[in-house]
């Protein structure tokens, strides 16, 4: 499926979201003014789509996922006033963000939207995905936690989004628990079921970030994420400046200027002190295949009740939380403690 | 004793789910008919009532006309957009309209809360099954110490979660923020719902996030959650503290989580997201009737008659 041929190469896009899943990394807290400084750096490099929103999306500022250090109003429409030709995004997901939430970001000049259910509840993205085509936006239906179903049931998930009107859907591996052989199966049965573009969104809890985002290329992907320096959530997403190098080695044409967006890493480096790594908790989220955004949540939870984070995160994983139940993780703890304290 | 006559009007889970509980526990109120659109053939929900000796209709609006002389409360549990459309002709039947859908004609009726402020209204609104787990919470804490930012997040089973709720999920989110600045008397609302799929079904839960103006007060702010829980407990048994409330002294923030368990009478137990809303409109019935039956002198009378 892969065309290596020089003069054949083919097309991969890549959307950066470092102002996205990598706020997860800062707890929501990039001034306004580091963004613009970083959506600079990545237009330049030639960055085509660069994905603004609070970690957990539109409307995701909360106690239950932080607070962020701006409004989606200001963190937009600053952003979008220094992008010149690299489109704007955001991410929202229904249940925490609303069609009030879009309407800011378009509003503030947002061109593409994505909208994330977890993978078996894309019902509840139809009036959204239906309102961000209506008001011209490219739409982006996205699935979280891609890990826990098989390919049958993602086709059938996809199948809605497409039907609401998606012009792309994208698979997130939001736990980092994918190995590529688990890429290819569920990217192959949507290529070979549906004529819908696909992209994918890796996390490197397991050190797969990479290889699984070449492999979801190589058997038919269209679209990629990446950040700086991997920023996000867990132990990061797909480090950008290291994909663009791996796929043009690999024989895709990105676009993307591979010093420039080395560049673009370096100025990150002076703005975030503490890069995500893959730590033995975060290697816990991806083995065990719990939400990646849990990691600092569980940190501090772990600080307040004085616990393993470790066991907190298997316990998290046991009861099947799906991404966005932050809350379970002070339950939890909560539970852990007691029992410790309470003796049987 | 005389009892109130009451219809519901929209036999789906909902509705079957509030049948069983006005049936088996209702003091005041007596069912005179449930009312669907479809015929039993097509309707579980009407089936069950026929089976349970229920008189049925499947008219609509109709058959509600038919009987308005007979009943004093309807129990609308269709969709919004109808009880928009019925609530009018209701109001010119002289009945009190108990709203289990979004639409929100009425106030908001938080049965732990507001109850006695609105029974001067012909048509209240049950708020959302986030809203009636977490709402009480925030009045529990708020009439402690003023909460500047309440803030809940609602776990609910894939499975208990119908297609109305899926295609409007914003409707959730911005009436339960509503009611908890309305109601719960919160400064600054925020709602969140997460639907799990997790298999066995997970157990209704909901997280309550309030920052208060003063958490030297959480003694009396604790004990308040715990009575108000006592409360809610009377018409939904199956609410109840998961853990004890969790106080973030240097945050001014207490947060409480509630697990739901339904209590099965038409719908599983872990829908309890459902029952809240069930338990929640027939005990605003009950209290509806309960005054229309003083009204009536009947209650008086009884009173009066064990007395002598």
């Amino acid at each position: 499926m892969c065309s290596g041929g020089k003069l054949g190469k083919r097309w991969i896009r890549l959307i950066d979201t470092t102002l996205r899943d990598g706020m997860h990394a800062v707890k929501h807290k990039f001034t306004v003014e580091q963004m613009i400084k970083i959506a600079g750096a990545l237009e330049d490099a030639n960055v085509g789509t660069i994905e603004v929103s609070h970690g957990d999306g539109l409307g995701g500022s909360s106690i239950n996922y932080g607070f962020a250090a701006a409004s989606d109003k200001d963190y937009l429409e600053s952003v979008a006033s220094t992008l010149s030709k690299s489109k704007l995004a955001v991410l929202l997901l229904p249940g925490i963000g609303t069609v009030e939430d879009l309407k800011i970001a378009v509003n503030a000049g947002a061109k593409v939207a994505r909208i994330a259910t977890h993978v078996t509840e894309a019902d509840i993205s139809e009036e959204h995905i239906i309102y961000c085509k209506e008001m011209g936006l490219e739409t982006i239906g996205v699935l979280m936690m891609t890990h826990t179903v098989g390919p049958e049931k993602i086709v059938e998930q996809v199948k809605l989004m497409e039907s609401y009107g998606a012009d792309m859907v994208y698979l997130m591996d939001s736990a980092g628990a994918m190995i590529p052989k688990n890429v290819e199966e569920r990217i192959l049965a949507l290529k070979n079921e549906l004529s819908i573009p696909v992209g994918f969104h890796a996390h490197n809890n397991l050190g797969l970030a990479i290889g699984n985002s070449l492999k979801a290329a190589e058997v038919g992907a269209v679209s990629l994420d990446g950040t700086l320096r991997g920023l996000g959530a867990g132990a990061g997403n797909a480090q950008e400046e290291v994909l663009v190098a791996v796929l043009d080695k690999a024989g895709y044409k990105t676009g993307v200027d591979l010093y420039k967006i080395m560049d673009a890493a370096e100025l990150l480096d002076s703005i975030v002190t503490r890069l995500p790594k893959i730590d033995n908790t975060s290697l816990l989220l991806g083995y065990a295949g719990v939400y990646s955004s849990f990691l600092l949540h569980t940190f501090r939870a772990a600080e307040k009740f004085n616990l393993d984070p470790r066991d907190i995160i298997i316990e998290v994983g046991r009861r099947e939380a799906v991404g966005g139940q932050e809350d379970w993780i002070i339950e939890v703890a909560a539970e852990m403690a007691a029992k410790k304290s309470g003796g049987k | 004793m005389e009892k109130v006559s009451i219809a519901i009007v929209g036999p789906g889970n909902i509705g079957t789910d509030l049948m069983y509980k006005i049936l088996k526990r209702s003091k005041y109120m007596y069912i005179r008919r449930v009312i669907g659109i479809f015929p039993p053939s097509q309707s579980e929900g009407l089936r069950i009532a026929q089976q349970e000796g229920i008189d049925i209709a499947w008219n609509g609006i109709k058959g509600v006309e038919e009987i308005a002389d007979e009943i004093d409360i309807i129990f609308e549990a269709t969709t919004a957009k109808a009880h928009l459309q019925n609530a009018p002709a209701y109001k010119k039947m002289g009945l009190v309209a108990i709203d289990l859908t979004p639409a929100a004609v009425g106030p908001y009726i938080v049965p732990a809360v507001n109850i006695e402020e609105h029974l001067d209204k012909n048509n209240v609104n049950m708020v959302t099954c986030g809203g009636q787990a977490t709402v009480p919470i925030v009045y529990a804490v708020n009439r402690v110490s003023r909460v500047k930012y309440a803030e809940i997040i609602s776990s609910i089973a894939s499975k208990s979660a119908g297609p109305g709720t899926r295609k409007n999920i914003d409707e959730f989110t911005q009436t339960t923020a509503k009611a908890l600045e309305k109601v719960g008397g919160a400064k600054k609302g925020k709602a969140i719902i997460i639907l799990n799929p997790a298999e066995p079904p997970i157990i209704m839960q909901n997280t309550i996030h309030c920052i208060v103006e003063d958490i030297s007060k959480k003694e009396e702010i604790l004990q308040s959650i715990y009575d108000m829980v006592k409360t809610i407990q009377q018409y939904v048994p199956g609410y109840a503290l998961k853990v004890s409330p969790v106080v973030f002294e240097d945050e001014n923030r207490v947060t409480v989580i509630i697990r739901v368990i339904g209590e099965g009478d038409y719908l599983p137990t872990y829908a309890g997201n459902l029952d809240i809303m069930t338990a929640a409109a027939a005990a605003t019935g009950e209290r509806f009737a309960e005054k229309i039956l003083k009204e009536k002198g009947v209650l008086e009378t009884e009173v009066l008659a064990k007395l002598r």
